[in-house]
């Protein structure tokens, strides 16, 4: 495949120089191969060093690179550029978090509401002197909410979360549905009482938007919705997998 | 300016930083300083497993795994080092799980374990008059010892140790990036960092404070490594006198993304996958006639390298193929069991790797080959520290008060001159828990120790001079030359000739990026700016790299010299301490291997004798 003339439109704002956001053209070549990731920093060390963003992995595992790549969330280091349906490249920062600079946004909203579920194992009993067991199918149980890499993909996507950046949001309730569904966990009465408050998963209206924006294709609207389950029904079932609304 | 006090300060939230800040933190102040938000660290990308001898599917020793280590190492391992890895990796695997770590478990409950290369225990039915290839003629066998949470073992790690942090309400600076050390009187005391948000410089005054930043992958052009991976740590440390050990042993895993570098597994070839080059040969079959592709990480990085020297790279360029679709497994009869497998088969069993390879190759390896090339992968190198992480001064095995150093940062040394797949991620928490504990021990010892007036003077002229130099190339530029240069002349191959002509054109270099500057010259997230000093770093790294390469005269895992292609254990049975002098490496001193020596009818004699490293 041969070289292509992209035109990377980027949604600028220096705070030092930029009184509100505005758009910024730079044209360049680039390698249908590459990914979007290798073309901002392209832009960046060739033409414009002052371009703002995070990365670190480049392959899609660290959760830095979150951005709105043509209007969809997306790690920019796990979209090529073969797959771009047009030679534009739009980028945005994610919405509803606030701008720094360019593509970077304030991740503190994020990591506190992560934080505010409890995302750690709470079990006080005195653990034994090797592993405590769990079955395959308890471990299997909450497996794919282990993925999530906290790169706000699904929160920054959700319609709710938008409209009051006070909702714990979707990332949040993923890592708490990952300790509450886990055999050795005991804070799942706790977790629960937060995430049944205004500001938890009776916030979330089912829209799906969050699923379609996970990078680690999380079920995440399925985890949520096995959360409000369990605080319908009073119970956690941490042995089998449930299936409440299949997802496809 | 900006002034913080903390008994301990930890730089780095990997693996190492955070085993170590969830320690210190129970017994001392401490506060952690991070460059990236701690779950973005690189310990989150590491995929295989984490190594302890649980003998939960099979008869294990914690001896059996220190034996592997310190042969795997070539014979370069501190033995009593790796024993207390060995030893202490057993309870570390526990305290994880009982951290919540999600391993995977065995039908009756336990922590799941498989095979990884270089990993075995002696053979019970061995009978040295065993025909050869027999079941019996082998002496040692593969062990299941790699604990493991799926393909994201390290994932798994980073997020279990970062949320105890936040259970234990530890201190974090994220997005703080250090910039300097505090030495006075040849102690530690603090050190210097930069808010990357505003551009603000902290001092952050501490008693005991640990390097805990990772490796350096990002000195070579095709690297397995993040683009934070710049060895700020033992740069910064190097900077100040302090020695760096073993820096000539890099570890390139054969099989990374052609141009990318990303890893793709060694479970490829152990599930039958073959590698060809331009020519269709399988050329594995002239450098290993027994193991073939299953040799060694450091033979089968050599091979690629010979082929693709010799101008047998896929189209005349620097690829081969690594090609693990179902008909070639079944023409070469390469599959574990021998039988015949199909596609459903391989997707099943490499998932991940045929993910990788659709999403950054376009290439689907059910259909067709994928194109690899070796890539930089672990520094065996870096700061020497003794069993309690304590940074030493020089070869005498004397420490710097104040100072620690823990992970890939750190030369323990228990990787010797190769490290063996499993056995940094147990490193850290090993490591990083001891080193943990003695730093907020020392630190309840004593009183803290005064600063000097304006600590943070030298980064603060060093980052003026940087904006004020005019753009005069891209420093870009630089950086490209350097990874080259160490890709081509320091890599997998090295020449007294192809070092020498390292070392010159690091030389020229290291001129060219003290008299140019950077374009964005603001306060708020001035990545420009930063990536420029950990350029910095990687360059005075580089240039150790390439003179402790020089001194060896020998090959010994990772390091192969085509000029001296033997080991040689009279004169290099040794570690490499090299030192900074002015603006380059200077002096170079040698200390010796630690052996442990044991009692056989009245002598003493070493436990673990030296042997030709042979698989
Ligand atoms: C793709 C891949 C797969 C791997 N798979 C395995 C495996 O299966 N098993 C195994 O045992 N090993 C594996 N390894 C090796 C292992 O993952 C690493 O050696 C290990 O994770 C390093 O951990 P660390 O804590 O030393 O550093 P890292 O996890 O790299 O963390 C470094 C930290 O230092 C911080 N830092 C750096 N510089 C500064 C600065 N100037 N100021 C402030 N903070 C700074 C960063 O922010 C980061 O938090 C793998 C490595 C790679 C690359
Ligand atoms: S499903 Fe719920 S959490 Fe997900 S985007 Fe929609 S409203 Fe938000
Ligand atoms: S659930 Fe998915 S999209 Fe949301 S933070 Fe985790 S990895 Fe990102
Ligand atoms: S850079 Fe790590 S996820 Fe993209």
């Amino acid at each position: 495949m041969s070289m292509r003339t992209l035109t990377v439109r980027i949604k600028r704002y220096v705070p030092e120089r930029d009184r509100s956001p505005r758009w910024e053209e730079f044209k360049v070549e680039a390698d249908p191969h590459d990914r979007v990731l290798d073309v901002i920093q392209k832009v960046k060390w060739d033409q414009d060093e002052t371009i703002g963003l995070r990365r670190s992995c480049a392959h899609g595992v660290c959760g830095s690179d979150a951005m709105r790549i043509n209007g969809v969330n997306r790690l920019a280091c796990k979209v090529l550029i073969k797959s771009l349906p047009s030679d534009v490249l739009t980028l945005e920062p994610i919405l509803g978090l606030p701008v720094i600079k360019d593509l970077i946004v304030d991740m503190k909203p994020f990591f506190d509401h992560y934080k505010s579920v409890l995302p750690y194992l709470i079990n006080d009993d005195p653990p034994p002197t090797t592993e405590r067991l769990q079955s395959p199918e308890e471990r299997a149980r909450f497996d794919d909410t282990t993925r999530c890499i906290l790169c706000a993909c699904c929160t920054a996507a959700c319609p709710p979360f938008w409209g009051d950046n006070k909702y714990v949001g979707p990332a949040a309730i993923v890592n708490a549905h990952r300790f509450i569904f886990d055999s050795r966990d005991r804070g799942a009465a706790e977790r629960l009482d937060i995430l049944n408050d205004t500001e938890g998963v009776w916030r979330c209206r089912t829209v799906f938007n969050c699923t379609n924006a996970c990078p680690r294709e999380i079920k995440v609207t399925q985890a949520i919705q096995e959360v409000k389950q369990a605080l319908l029904t009073g119970e956690v079932d941490t042995h089998s997998v449930v299936n409440i609304h299949q997802e496809t | 300016m900006n002034y913080h006090r903390f008994d301990c300060i930890i730089v780095g939230a990997g693996g190492a930083g955070l085993m170590a800040a969830l320690e210190a933190s129970k017994l001392a102040g401490t506060a952690v300083v991070s460059k990236l938000y701690p779950t973005r660290s690189h310990t989150g990308a590491a995929q295989g497993g984490i190594a302890a001898a649980l003998a939960n599917l099979e008869d294990d020793t914690w001896e059996n795994h220190a034996y592997d280590t310190i042969k795997g190492g070539d014979f370069l391992v501190d033995q009593t080092a790796a024993e207390v890895l060995c030893r202490e990796a057993v309870e570390c695997i526990y305290d994880l799980e009982h951290m919540g770590l999600p391993f995977d478990r065995t039908p009756d409950g336990r922590i799941s374990q498989r095979r990884f290369g270089g990993h075995t225990k002696p053979n019970p039915v061995y009978d040295p008059a065993a025909p050869a290839g027999a079941e019996a003629s082998k002496p040692r066998i593969p062990v299941k010892r790699a604990c493991h949470s799926a393909d994201r073992t390290g994932h798994m790690i980073l997020q279990t140790l970062y949320q105890q942090c936040i259970k234990q309400g530890v201190t974090f600076f994220d997005e703080f990036h250090m910039l300097d050390l505090i030495m006075v009187e040849g102690e530690c005391r603090g050190i210097v960092a930069i808010e990357i948000a505003t551009s603000e410089l902290h001092v952050f005054h501490a008693k005991s404070v640990l390097l805990a930043t990772g490796g350096f992958g990002r000195m070579f052009k095709v690297s397995s490594n993040a683009f934070a991976l710049t060895g700020d740590g033992p740069a910064i440390a190097y900077r100040h006198g302090v020695p760096l050990e073993d820096m000539e042993f890099y570890q390139f895993h054969p099989t990374g993304i052609y141009r990318l570098g990303i890893l793709l597994s060694e479970a490829c070839r152990g599930d039958g996958g073959v590698m060809f080059n331009g020519e269709g040969e399988r050329f594995m079959e002239k450098y290993a006639p027994n193991l073939k592709d299953l040799a060694s990480r450091d033979v089968c990085s050599r091979s690629i390298y010979q082929e693709v020297r010799a101008g047998r790279g896929v189209g005349g360029k620097d690829y081969v193929y690594l090609d693990i679709r179902a008909e070639t497994i079944n023409k070469y009869k390469t599959s574990p069991t021998g039988e015949p497998v199909d596609s459903a088969w391989v997707s099943k069993r490499l998932p991940d790797i045929i993910d990788f390879a659709r999403t950054y190759l376009g290439v689907d390896p059910i259909h067709e080959p994928m194109p690899i090339q070796p890539t930089a992968h672990y520094a065996m190198g870096g700061l020497p520290t003794d069993v309690h992480g304590r940074v030493l001064r020089d070869e005498s095995g004397a420490f710097i008060p104040g100072l620690y150093s823990a992970g890939e940062s750190a030369c323990v040394s228990v990787h010797g001159a190769n490290r063996l797949g499993t056995n940094s991620l147990v490193d850290l928490v090993v490591f990083g828990r001891r080193t943990g504990r003695e730093m907020a021990r020392f630190a309840l010892d004593r009183p803290f120790q005064s600063l000097p007036p304006k600590p943070e003077a030298f980064v603060k002229s060093e980052i003026e001079s940087v904006l004020a130099r005019p753009r005069v190339e891209p420093w870009v530029k630089i950086r490209d030359e350097m990874q080259r240069t160490m890709m081509d002349e320091c890599g997998v191959f090295r020449t007294e000739e192809t070092l020498t002509k390292a070392r010159d054109v690091l030389v020229d270099l290291q001129k060219r990026y003290r008299s140019t500057g950077v374009q964005d010259k603001g306060n708020v997230f001035n990545t420009g700016l930063l990536e420029v000093l950990e350029l910095g770093c990687l360059l005075d790294l580089a240039q150790a790299t390439v003179a402790s390469a020089l001194a060896r005269k020998e090959s010994r895992g990772a390091h192969s010299r085509e000029d001296f292609p033997a080991r040689d254990d009279s004169q290099f049975f040794r570690h490499t301490f090299i030192f900074k002098d002015g603006e380059g490496p200077g002096r170079i001193g040698y200390k010796d291997v630690d052996v442990i020596l044991r009692q056989v009818d009245g002598r003493m004699e070493p436990k673990y004798p030296l042997e030709i490293r042979k698989y």
